[in-house]
């Protein structure tokens, strides 16, 4: 077990970095992209797990047990958010009849 | 150090394909394994709370909520939209660019010790508790608050109100 989590340690903190960096990259690169309203939850979804691991490897980088508690409730916040979010998308749905964002420009001068 | 390279890798393929993916269903299921990844990546860091905590909360209740979501406003392949040719360049150019800085700022800062466990009960459920309960009592009250919130509004929204709307 104990060599197990040895293999972890041989990784630089920029590496970790990096990888949360594409990861957020990829999921802003999806909101841009789609116009499928739910892709788009799904993207925002993806940016908010590239904060959570990254949280996570500076609170291990650090010692500091704060940075995972941090990551639980931005995981109770993301559950809201997906839940109003998609009751939006459903409401949405039944009065345009389409999850299309580009319909949706009511609120466009 | 070769595991976190793959689940690396794998994380970014899975990303990818989520935004790339014309079904939704298949976008869904991709966001299944990059969050799957995403749990080896908390094993890894001995994060076992977190990782048991992502498997539940992402994979099984938000994944589950999304796909009775598609089920209910059954999409059909013609109406799913795509943007112009154009449109995409211009989003791709974009993110590659916030990319290309937040990485470049990474250069320029240049710190690259390893990640090491120095306390290897860190992420374990009795010392999260500990804090959780301890330093951070009034937020997580305040988040059973944002949570009940939440489900009224959720409620509140997705219901028919057949007084007002037609």
């Amino acid at each position: 077990m104990e060599s197990f989590f040895d293999t972890v340690k041989t990784v630089p903190l920029n590496h970790y970095i990096i990888l949360s960096a594409v990861i957020f990259s990829i999921g802003v690169i999806g909101v841009l992209l789609r116009r499928n309203a739910i892709v788009i939850f799904m993207s925002i979804e993806l940016m908010l797990n590239a904060v959570n691991l990254l949280l996570t490897a500076f609170s291990v980088y650090h010692g500091d047990p704060n940075g995972q508690v941090f990551v639980f409730f931005i995981m109770a916040l993301a559950a809201a958010e997906v839940a109003v979010g998609l009751a939006i998308i459903v409401m949405i749905y039944r009065n345009t009849n389409s999850v299309d964002i580009n319909v949706l420009n009511r609120l466009k001068w | 150090m070769s595991i976190f390279y793959f689940i690396a890798f794998l994380s970014i393929l899975f990303a990818v394909l989520v935004i790339s993916a014309k079904n939704p269903v298949h976008s869904i299921l991709y966001l299944v394994l990059t969050f799957f990844t995403f749990t080896i990546q908390y094993i890894l860091l001995n994060a076992q709370f977190l990782a048991i905590v992502n498997f539940i909360v992402y994979m099984g209740a938000i994944l589950v909520l999304f796909l009775y979501t598609l089920m209910l406003i059954n999409l059909n392949k013609d109406s799913e939209p795509m943007k112009t040719n154009l449109v995409k360049i211009a989003a791709v150019l974009g993110g590659g660019c916030l990319l290309v800085v937040l990485v470049g700022a990474l250069k320029v800062l240049g710190i690259s010790q390893p990640v090491i466990l120095k306390n290897p009960d860190l992420g374990l459920v009795k010392n999260l508790g500990k804090v959780l309960f301890n330093e951070f009592l009034l937020p997580f009250e305040v988040s059973s608050l944002l949570l009940l919130s939440a489900m009224v509004g959720a409620v509140l929204l997705a219901t028919k109100d057949k007084k007002t709307t037609a």
